[in-house]
């Protein structure tokens, strides 16, 4: 039986560009026009809000690293490295747009405007989450992979359905990439045309699992044309890139255009988390080759050259990134007191009945001259 | 909004009398005019109106911003459902059989179950996932599980199951209105189930277990499909003089300790029928629950009479597998009376 031939549809895409879409090189310089990808190159004030937000972030990032270090949190995911990406992703999208992060989000949810402590009170262990998603327009931070590109779908799809023009942006890594949720989200974004953006983090390991080991095709972008909708394969560590691709389909999606896959072909300079040991799996030569490439660097020196930015904003900088540091070590160097009892809240709506009676034997035993509890869980 | 108001819109067959699909497909209907939020989407569950036509005019009825065919896929079924939730929707969503849920397990058990309680009640997930289960239909693979453990060990989900339209009417209604996600397990062998009713109706509370029929000598807790079964049992059990009462548990989470308790202390002697292997199985809850809080009023052991630890068998051979009323007088026979 041979196949019939079957029209474009809305949303049918092409395949996306040969090599990354760039606008400004390792050194510093603007990339030529044809490797634009016919996007045009944000307004240099965006360009300079991205610099200082990304030097802000990861002055965070290493300062929790080393907390983490110094066994104040439990673990965290660093994205040093990524910061052109995760900055983007958040400024790309208005106030009103939602954005649904993954565990290794963080600076992107900071930049969000939600509270350092209270994101990081996930990492240092006290509660699952503690901020309040319709607060800041995010979405918990998902640690099963790829499973919030549905509720992004979900949520876009309800936007849509109740007559709002609301955008979500999900978070994915290459890792996340070969979930079947993954495949999921693509397919239910296109098929109901959702004012979806898809952003893989291609940053070379999952853990330790490199790339190749993890799929097959050219680059994660490919996939869109399959599912029927625009992908674009972007440097990941140029952040005009970044900014002006995902500014793009978040209008496209806002003007009803349906869903964009966009890969940031990025690379993740510190662990997975702390608790791994990158000698095992990376030669050093790789980690400093991506370092050569450095997003902040890059875009440092890209701004320089046009008078963008001085010595000046380089102190107002570092000074903005000192005072977050600050306050972050001394939100995590204090021990907050938690209430055991409320683990019981928030699990139903309603009371229930055997709840009431556990809860009744924690609190008793809390009471109690001498507590038969243990020194809690593994860390 | 008015509908059409044919018989099959009512739910209600030439005879006078409502099957449980067509009273499940009136509490669809009635909660999708009473509340412009409620969505369903599953699959084929828009014009066909669900393999079962428990949505059957639904679609043509609401049309398909409300009533729509998802692709298939069942995570991605609950994982969009979630995400509408999240945005204010109350959507009713199908997995079409049992074995057909388990690609959606990691959506239902790390999200469904847990997003009220990591963001310390900031997101309700008013969801209700209806799930067609257990046997005795004929079907092949995948089609006949009892899938009830693995939802109801699961903190933050509520589990009900009905046994006859009434119930199948009031349950659903009550599922969709509340603000947690509800696991709403359909016996699929009593979707044929008839009953003189004028919907709607309003049946007792869905978190209470009800006793269906009275009796002194001896408990049989059942649900979903196996309420029939112990019916039938106390039916046989009065010819030979066996004083039965049938308890129907309704929410198998939460679980009315309350009732069920009641009625052992009552009768004493207690035993549990369920289609799901016995290993782990629902059953096994039950009994533990009932033995540490009654343990002094019992005067046997209780007993389960379920399905076998087997994968579950081929149409041709399930009639060995299902619990049967002569295998619970068998059973309750073992008991020194």
């Amino acid at each position: 039986m041979s196949h019939d031939v079957v029209p474009p549809r809305p949303g049918t895409a092409t395949l996306p560009t040969e090599q990354p879409i760039r606008f400004i090189e390792p050194n510093g310089e603007l990339a030529p026009g044809d490797a634009h990808g016919g996007f045009a190159l944000p307004p240099i004030a965006d360009l300079v809000d991205m610099h200082r937000r990304m030097s802000v972030a990861r002055r965070f990032d290493t300062q929790v690293t080393a907390l983490t270090r110094q066994g104040r949190l439990a673990t965290y995911p660093s994205a040093l490295g990524q910061e052109a990406a995760e900055i983007a992703a958040s400024r790309a999208l208005l106030p009103g747009d939602w954005l649904f992060p993954t565990y290794r989000d963080t600076i992107a949810l900071l930049d969000r405007g939600v509270n350092a402590e209270s994101i990081l009170s996930f990492f240092r262990g006290d509660w699952h989450m503690a901020f309040d998603p319709y607060e800041h327009a995010v979405a918990p931070q998902s640690t099963p992979l790829a499973t919030q590109a549905l509720h992004a779908v979900g949520f876009a799809t309800a936007a849509t359905r109740r007559g709002e023009d609301t955008v979500c942006l999900a978070m994915l890594g290459d890792g996340a990439s070969s979930e079947g949720d993954a495949h999921e989200a693509f397919n239910f974004a296109s098929v109901w045309n959702a004012p979806v953006v898809f952003l893989i983090q291609n940053n070379q390991y999952a853990i330790s699992t490199p790339t190749r080991r993890q799929f097959a095709a050219r680059t994660l972008a490919d996939r869109a044309v399959g599912y029927g909708m625009p992908g674009h394969y972007v440097d990941g560590n140029d952040a005009a890139a970044m900014l002006a691709v995902l500014r793009d389909a978040v209008a496209h999606a806002r003007a009803g255009g349906g869903p964009t896959l966009v890969e940031a072909y990025t690379y993740r300079i510190e662990s997975h988390t702390n608790s791994d040991d990158p000698t095992r799996y990376r030669e050093d030569d790789e980690r400093r080759s991506w370092q050569e490439r450095d997003p902040i660097a890059r875009l440092e020196k890209f701004l320089e050259a046009r008078e963008a930015f001085g010595d000046e904003d380089r102190l107002r900088v570092q000074e903005e990134s000192e005072h977050l540091a600050a306050s972050t070590r001394d939100a995590m160097n204090a021990t907050p007191e938690l209430d055991p009892l409320e683990i019981f809240d928030h699990v139903y709506s309603a009371e229930r009945t055997s709840l009431l009676e556990q809860r009744a034997f924690l609190e008793a035993e809390l009471a109690s001259a001498e507590p038969a509890i243990g020194s809690g869980g593994a860390r | 909004m008015s509908t059409p108001s044919t018989r099959a819109a009512e739910g209600r067959t030439a005879s006078g009398q409502v099957t449980m699909a067509a009273a499940l497909g009136q509490a669809l209907r009635h909660s999708l005019e009473d509340d412009p939020n409620v969505v369903i989407f599953g699959e084929d569950v828009g014009p066909l109106g669900g393999v079962f036509r428990v949505t059957d005019g639904l679609a043509r009825d609401f049309g398909d911003q409300r009533v729509w065919d998802s692709p298939l896929a069942e995570a991605g079924i609950v994982g969009t459902a979630i995400g509408m939730a999240m945005n204010g929707m109350r959507p009713v969503i199908e997995m079409q059989f049992d074995a057909f849920s388990y690609p959606a397990f990691e959506q239902i058990t790390s999200h469904l179950a847990k997003q009220r309680n990591r963001t310390r009640g900031a997101v309700r997930l008013p969801i209700v996932v209806r799930v067609p289960y257990a046997g005795g239909i004929g079907g092949v693979e995948h089609h006949s599980d009892s899938s009830e453990v693995y939802w109801a060990h699961t903190p933050g989900l509520t589990v009900m199951t009905p046994s006859n339209p009434a119930d199948a009417y009031s349950m659903l209604r009550e599922a969709i209105a509340l603000d947690d996600p509800v696991m709403f397990l359909e016996p699929k062998s009593r979707y044929w189930t008839k009953a003189d009713l004028d919907l709607p109706v309003q049946a007792a509370p869905s978190n209470r277990a009800a006793v269906v029929r009275e009796g002194t000598d001896v408990t049989l807790l059942a649900y979903g499909p196996t309420v029939a079964t112990a019916i039938e049992a106390a039916d046989l059990g009065a010819d030979e003089g066996l004083s039965v009462e049938v308890v129907d548990l309704r929410s198998l989470s939460p679980f009315d300790d309350e009732t069920i308790g009641a009625s052992v202390r009552k009768t004493n002697r207690a035993a549990v029928i369920h289609e799901a292997h016995q290993f782990c199985g629902y059953g096994a809850e039950v009994a533990a629950r009932v033995t540490e809080r009654e343990f002094f009023s019992l005067a046997a052991p209780i007993l389960r009479i379920t399905g076998f630890d087997v994968p579950y068998p081929s149409p041709k051979l399930e009639r060995y597998y299902l619990p049967t009323a002569e295998r619970v007088l068998a059973a309750l026979d073992t008991w020194e009376w």
